[in-house]
């Protein structure tokens, strides 16, 4: 706002963490705006988490080094936080905060808006529906993500978890329309980050990109900021231009220790492992800002990326995004060790809005059937394959060796995929089709027969020359 | 309600802690009083009073909110208008009508639903008699087929004096005065405090929910109550969509109580498009939705499923079997848990206030089937799903819950994992109805159902000791007769406990049609047993292909017992021929 010059007030009660305590205010609302200037003349930007009588509790997304109490002045700009929306953020890359570190001007856009956001009315939404094709098989072809789900990436410290969001925000695309990208970055380290901007360098540069980074180095409180941020970027694209917009976020779970962190500077009692009670409503403050609405063709599709400390799912972080996500896509460690890429775990893994993406006119007619008789079979080769560890694998019939066969398979020719390979959806399906037909033709009964005869009669040669 | 209103009391912001506002100076303000806040005049109740402070918990973003801001109080507890107008249509956890054409929902909207909407009134009641609360006034149609009965709200006495003639009228006007009181098709009542009725009724009557896995294991009754718990992606929304779909009640109220906005508009097309097998009206013409999801206000979300069995003994007092659907009281004890905590209560157990049982077993003991003040029979049965972190059954919702109800269906993880949908697991649920539902079912002359269920029940528990074994020795080292029975449970799995709720084949199915389907698989299961005792090697009975029993359930339509008896007198004629 420019409109009305706020009031400054000078010098704090307290600085704490990510927390100065301002006093003597008059008139400051929760949730207000606030600009904190340094002695040195630095300017920081806060919000108001708390005020009561003459005293606000200002949240510095910046922290608070180099602070002093009696120098800094704080000025409240009387409404939310809120940035510029816009497609000017397009081709831009900007730090967390949304300063530009690409040696572009500052971004301008068509007006501010609030990075809260307000929630969308649910009688107001459309059902997700229509596929975005990633160009990963495993994903396109079993976990399809359908425009304006949440479908989040649940890894594993070590896994190759930022290469595979940077390469589906590379090359993930949909058949009509506009299509957008927008990236947040969340406490990666500066190698990762530069590799990811590498890889998304040509997505940026025809325009069709917007990339915000917070490395690790970077303020953590800066973290709760940055997804707020691109999604409100997204909203913008999404709703207001009717675009398509994928929004990838990585990694979350910096974000939520970002939470813990100012949550535990306030001294509130602290839930499982320390995360605030509210961390649930926090994280769905964000998940749920996607989707499609009625009065608009654009959707907004999430993607957030979060590590499981541990590998344990039932750690706040993955068990409350899966609480309000629309399904998961799960690496393993046990697929990195056989350098599968990317190391996709099939049987943990669910798009629960797959059914609205797939079919006739939307993939192809044989989507369903083939995922399903995918998860079906793999279901049984894990059975077989726990079996083998119990009479070895001379103790199996044939019929339960063809099993061990077929997951290698699909293994090595249908999950696994080059770092830059970006496949069509009628090449994953047939690929899948390759390792299915492994299977003795019995048990294929979710097939259409049809095409079940049709590809065995191109497998045919294969199998003969085989030995 | 004579004389003039008294001034109502007025006071000041003294902190803002995001949804949670303390005000001073609020003269005389009672517990759960409802409260404008600031210019916008946000809503909030009064939730604890101290000296004078007042502590307020808000249903809209306050952002902007200042100490010093006024504060006026409304004069009563948080209150929804009951009335024609509800079937069919979506509202948020204070009642507020969520109108698809808005599409953000920003801090300040009006609370009054559009009340120039005329409705045609039928009177059924005759000047000059003495009527009290509950008594018939008239007749409204919502929609094509659901008759609304305008009664004497609870708490009215005295002589008809005037009543309305076949009309168009607004349901906030007069239709009829009672004693001294004039009454409108809608009222006023507060959310929090059930709705009166004569007496507890104690004759056990059947819900049919139309999943096998219900009705035939962990059956219900109209007016009991049922907690589904499960880690994330167990199906406990989709399993409350099914009964919400298919259940033989006449009214339901859903609430999304802080989940996802996705769903709401995933039932909401559903239910737009199914019809109603009793009346063919589209099925949500029976349905009044409840949405608070998990971006809308957090207090709200606390507020919401009391709105959601207010909403539901409104229709129970017109003599109508409801059934409240909660998904996920675990979202609305979190809400209880952040106002906790912002308000520096002492936690009880993780966080949570030490009245979260008691919340929970009053929330569950608004359950019930009554004698209505009207004198007709009505109920209202609670199901509420948990959504415990981690899945951890111990938490204290989950445990708390488990106290309250008389059914727990309880989903499992492994199950889900393995695609066993609905995933309701045989060791954790229970149903403390089903000894009622047996004399229920042999009084209707099926003597045979508690007898039938005790065989299912019973294979389930033997197969699940006999798969621990195999794990150790693998199945081939089990005698024959065991591992017949494994053979038996997995059919009982596939073909009757498992129902796909995105099949049209399979997504309900008809009470004969459960039957005919769990006979066929005891007496397979009978059959095999003879046969290995007469020498037949499981391995020879393994290997027979019975993939048609287990696809029975999707033969025919959801009530087509033929299609069943042909499968099963073939399954059997097979078997006959080996022995
Ligand atoms: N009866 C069923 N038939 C077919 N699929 C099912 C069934 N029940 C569950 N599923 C599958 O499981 C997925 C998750 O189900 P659902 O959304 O009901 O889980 P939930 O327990 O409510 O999870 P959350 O706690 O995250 O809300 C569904 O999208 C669907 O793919
Ligand atoms: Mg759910």
């Amino acid at each position: 706002m420019i409109d009305e010059i706020p009031v400054e007030y000078t010098g704090a009660r307290s600085v704490g963490g990510p927390l100065l305590i301002v006093q003597d205010v008059s008139g400051v609302g929760w949730d207000e705006d606030a600009t904190i200037t340094l002695d040195t003349g630095e300017q920081r930007h806060g919000v108001v988490l708390d005020v009561s009588d003459d005293l606000a509790v200002v949240q510095v997304f910046e922290g608070t080094s180099g602070i002093s109490l009696d120098k800094v002045r704080v000025a409240f700009s009387g409404t939310p936080m809120r940035v510029p929306v816009g497609p000017q953020w397009l081709g831009r890359v900007c730090n967390g905060r949304g300063e530009p570190i690409d040696g572009g001007p500052p971004v301008r856009g068509d007006h501010l808006v609030a990075v809260n956001g307000v929630p969308i009315n649910p009688a107001a939404r459309q059902l997700p529906r229509d596929p975005i094709v990633t160009g990963i098989s495993a994903i396109d072809g079993l976990t399809t993500l359908v425009r304006g789900q949440k479908l989040p990436i649940f890894s594993v410290g070590g896994l190759p978890h930022l290469e595979l969001a940077a390469q589906i925000a590379a090359q993930a695309r949909v058949a009509d329309g506009a299509f957008q990208i927008v990236f947040a970055a969340m406490g990666v380290t500066h190698a990762d980050a530069d590799a990811t901007r590498d890889v998304l360098e040509e997505r940026s540069e025809s325009g069709d990109l917007a990339l915000f980074i917070n490395t690790a180095s970077d303020p953590v409180v800066e973290r709760v900021l940055t997804p707020r941020l691109a999604l409100t970027v997204a909203e913008h694209l999404a709703f207001e231009r009717g675009g398509h917009v994928l929004v990838l976020m990585c990694d979350m779970t910096s974000y939520a220790e970002a939470v813990r962190e100012v949550s535990a500077a306030r001294g509130e009692v602290p839930g499982r492992q320390g995360y605030p009670g509210y961390l649930f409503s926090d994280l769905a403050s964000l998940y749920e800002r996607c989707g499609r609405l009625q009065v608009s063709p654009g959707s907004l599709t999430q993607i957030p990326v979060l590590t499981m400390p541990a590998g344990d799912i039932t750690h706040p972080v993955p068990d409350l995004t899966g609480y309000i996500t629309e399904g998961q896509i799960v690496l393993s460690q046990e697929m990195q060790s056989r350098n599968v890429y990317p190391p996709f775990d099939a049987l943990s893994s669910l798009s629960r809005l797959m059914r609205h993406g797939v079919g006739r006119d939307l993939t192809r007619a044989d989507h369903m059937a083939v995922s399903g008789q995918v998860y079906a079979a793999l279901s049984h080769a894990r059975q077989v394959r726990e079996l083998t560890d119990l009479v070895g694998e001379s103790g199996l019939g044939e019929g339960d060796r063809a099993y061990l066969r077929f997951a290698d398979a699909l293994e090595t020719g249908f999950v696994n995929q080059g770092r830059s390979e970006g496949r069509s959806i009628d090449d994953s399906l047939e690929r899948a089709w390759t390792a299915l037909t492994l299977l003795p033709v019995g048990d294929l009964s979710r097939l259409d027969p049809d095409d079940l005869a049709r590809h065995l009669a191109l497998q045919l040669p294969a199998s003969e020359a085989a030995p | 309600m004579s004389g003039a209103p008294a001034a109502l009391a007025s006071g000041t912001v003294r902190r803002v802690n995001g949804p949670v506002v303390d005000v001073v100076g609020l003269d005389g303000v009672a517990m759960f009083d409802v409260v404008a806040i600031g210019e916008a005049g946000l809503a909030g109740e009064i939730v604890s009073i101290d000296g004078d402070v007042a502590t307020a918990q808000v249903y809209e973003y306050d952002g902007g909110v200042a100490p010093g801001d006024r504060v006026t109080s409304r004069g009563e507890q948080l209150s929804i208008t009951l009335g024609p107008g509800l079937l069919g249509h979506v509202f948020d956890g204070i009642l507020r009508p969520l109108e698809p054409e808005v599409v953000w929902l920003a801090a300040g909207r009006s609370d009054n639903p559009a009340a120039d909407t005329t409705r045609h009134f039928t009177p059924a009641a005759s000047v000059g008699e003495h009527l009290t609360g509950g008594a018939l006034l008239g007749r409204v149609t919502e929609g094509e087929h659901f008759e609304h009965r305008v009664l004497v709200p609870p708490g009215i006495e005295g002589i008809l004096t005037q009543l309305a003639p076949e009309s168009d009228a607004r349901a906030d006007q007069p239709i009829a005065r009672v004693g001294d009181v004039d009454v409108s098709m809608s009222h006023r009542w507060p959310v929090r405090v059930p709705r009166p009725a004569r007496a507890r009724d104690r004759e056990p009557r059947l819900l049919r929910t139309g999943q096998r896995v219900l009705d035939l294991l962990y059956p219900i009754v109209r007016g009991s109550s049922a907690s589904v718990p499960g880690g994330f992606g167990t199906g406990k929304t989709l399993l409350q969509q099914q009964i919400a779909k298919w259940c033989d009640a006449e009214v339901i109220v859903y609430v999304g109580c802080g989940e996802r906005g996705n769903e709401m508009i995933d039932v909401l097309d559903d239910l737009a498009q199914l019809s109603d097998p009793r009346t063919g009206g589209p099925l949500r013409e029976r349905t009044v939705c409840i949405a608070n999801t998990s971006n809308m206000p957090v207090m709200a979300r606390e507020a919401s499923i009391y709105t959601g069995v207010a909403v539901a003994e409104y229709f129970r007092d017109m003599g109508y079997d409801v059934v409240v659907i909660a998904d996920s009281t675990s979202r609305w004890a979190e809400a209880l848990r952040e106002f906790a905590s912002r308000t520096n209560q002492l936690p009880a157990e993780e966080g949570y206030p030490a009245t979260l049982a008691s919340a929970l077993a009053a929330f569950y003991e608004r359950a019930g089937s009554f004698t209505t003040l009207g004198g007709s029979r009505g109920s209202v049965t609670i199901i509420g799903a948990v959504s415990p972190p981690g899945g951890d059954l111990t938490e204290p919702v989950t445990a708390q819950t488990r106290r309250f109800v008389r059914c727990v269906w309880s989903l499992d993880r492994d199950l889900a994992y393995a695609r066993h949908y609905p995933a309701v697991s045989w060791n954790e649920s229970f149903s403390r109805d089903s000894d009622a539902i047996a004399g229920v079912r042999s009084a209707a002359g099926d003597t045979q159902w508690a007898e039938r269920r005790a065989l299912a029940l019973a294979l389930l528990a033997e197969a699940e000791r006999l798969e621990s074994l195999v794990e150790l020795v693998g199945a081939a080292a089990l005698p024959d007769r065991q591992r017949v029975m494994l053979r038996s449970a997995k059919l009982l799995k596939e073909s009757v406990l498992q129902q796909d709720a995105m099949s049209d084949a399979d997504a309900y199915c008809g009470e004969a049609k459960q039957q005919a389907l769990l006979e066929m698989i005891l007496a397979i299961h009978e059959r095999f047993l003879e046969l290995v005792d007469h020498g037949v090697s499981a391995e020879r009975l393994d290997e027979l292909d019975l993939a048609r029993v287990s696809a029975a359930r999707e033969s025919g339509g959801a009530e087509d017992v033929a299609a069943v008896t042909a499968i099963r007198d073939s399954a059997l004629a097979t078997l006959k021929a080996i022995g």
